[in-house]
């Protein structure tokens, strides 16, 4: 690498990575097991711009065998030097990409991530949506890892609900805003709150 | 600090491990491939097991091996010990004190709660196999949810012997959507599937994993004219008095005395604990 690469590449990696990720997949796991449930998850400092949550979730699942597409707005030298230094994977595009970053905008549209082939469902994209902020749209979520229901708020319900019909095809979709993350797997049933 | 990475296998195994937990939870009861290590244990000792669960502990968690039921069997004992070893973590034998269950062929009597993590160890994960042998076919048939086979293989069972005579890893049907080998767990354990805990299953030697999230919807296969039913030898047990749980059979001598006793262990000495007893309670005790 050049000398200009600045130090931040080479910074804001897991401390104690073995410990770091478990407590990191955890708050992953029990996210995907339990949608709309909000979970903490730290240990990255990943460059500015990313959420703490997004990047513990890149340095806990990504690595050499792992595509990462990386959307318009969040594609940066400073990240894609972070995630190579940190983990190795290939920055890909959309449609190769086993995990893909970025806005709920700028990752649109959706039907460019695989969604998997009928005798593989699991060869399908996870997407990152990481947000600053709250979405306005209320959905009322049931289905698998849920109890009765769950309330989430989400950028739009159509895409959502597109996505739940091909199953057990689909994306699957962490959430991730400042340290928190919750997920939507393409199990979970999407309606309107009433 | 001691001579491993934290849960033995490396961070690139785990993660490889960990991507295939988080697919398998997003389409439960679908078997994921996953790259299954060599574990310092024979295939067939919950290899696949131990992977799911070195990937999934924490420093913090309290962890809970049992065996048919049994803390105090080799593997069960062995288990624990590895990961006292390589993970440092704390073990215990009370259900309820545990954050991650490791299992071999049954389901605590125990209810399990939010916080609980439950890892079975998994021998043959399709449950199509002793139907169809080939790969390529049972993948296409899960697919297509073809899944008359295997209702012929119980109807079979009811035209030969009268009733469903599968008594152990009975199959399931995850979620309306696919059929699942829920491990050789006692069919008796069947209907305790829809819990509150994480349910993943691994299974080392054919390198698969698949997850069943809490609250999902888990059906035994069955007819309307021969439903499904979670059997039990017709007992109490003989050391705490318990009628609602699974029993052993235990031959005591070589005139065919014998006696019944609950399998799972924890479940009988806290019974006992609590000053139940059953037939031959009091001289064992």
């Amino acid at each position: 690498m050049s000398l200009e690469t600045p130090n931040a590449v080479y910074a804001g990696g897991f401390s104690n990575p073995p410990v770091a990720a478990a407590h990191a997949f955890r708050a992953a796991m029990n996210a995907m097991a339990r949608p709309g449930e909000v979970q903490d998850i730290t240990g990255a400092a990943p460059p500015d711009g990313i959420s703490v949550a997004a990047g513990s979730l890149l340095l806990t699942l990504c690595d050499p065998e792992t595509g990462v597409y990386l959307a318009p707005g969040t594609d940066s030298g400073a990240l894609r030097g972070w995630l190579a230094f940190h983990t190795g994977a290939p920055v890909v595009p959309a449609e190769q990409a086993d995990f893909a970053l970025g806005s709920w905008e700028a990752l649109m549209p959706l039907d460019r991530f695989r969604i998997g082939t009928p005798e593989y469902p699991d060869r399908s994209a996870t997407l990152i949506v990481d947000t600053p902020g709250y979405y306005g749209t209320n959905a009322v979520l049931s289905g698998p890892g849920i109890k009765e229901t769950a309330r989430m708020q989400l950028p739009e319900l159509t895409a959502f609900q597109n996505n739940a019909a091909l199953y057990p095809l689909g994306v699957d979709f962490f959430f991730t805003s400042g340290s928190l993350v919750a997920a939507l797997p393409r199990s979970t049933g999407i309606t309107r709150e009433a | 600090m001691n001579d491993y990475n934290f849960a033995y296998l490396d961070e690139q195994t785990k993660r490889m491990i960990r991507r295939a937990i988080l697919k398998g939870l997003a389409v439960p009861g679908y078997q994921v491939p996953f790259a299954s290590r060599e574990m310092p244990m024979p295939y067939g000792w919950g290899t696949g097991g131990v992977q799911v669960s070195a990937a999934t502990l924490t420093p913090e968690d309290t962890l809970k091996v049992i065996d048919q039921g049994a803390d105090d069997t080799t593997n069960a004992v062995s288990i624990r010990k590895f990961f006292e070893k390589t993970a440092g973590v704390a073990t215990t034998e009370e259900t309820e004190k545990a954050s991650v269950i490791q299992t071999r062929h049954r389901i605590p009597e125990a209810e399990l709660t939010e916080d609980q993590i439950l890892v079975y160890q998994v021998p043959i994960p399709e449950p199509l196999r002793f139907l169809e042998p080939r790969e390529t076919e049972t993948r296409k048939m899960h697919s297509l949810q073809e899944y008359g086979l295997m209702h012929v293989k119980l109807y079979e069972d009811i035209s030969q012997h009268g009733a469903i005579a599968t008594a152990y890893a009975y199959p399931v049907k995850v979620e309306g959507r696919y059929v699942m080998d829920p491990s050789p767990i006692p069919k008796f354990d069947n209907p305790k599937m829809e819990m509150a805990a994480i349910q993943l299953f691994g299974a080392g030697r054919e390198q698969r994993i698949y997850a069943v999230p809490p609250y999902t919807q888990v059906v035994s296969l069955d007819f309307e004219d021969y439903p499904f039913e979670a059997s039990k030898a017709d007992h109490p047990c003989d050391l705490c008095g318990a009628e609602d749980s699974y029993l052993d059979e235990v031959i005591l001598d070589d005139a065919g005395t014998r006696m019944f006793v609950c399998s799972d262990t924890d479940y009988c000495r806290t019974r006992r604990d609590a000053g139940h007893a059953g037939r031959l309670g009091a001289e064992a005790a």
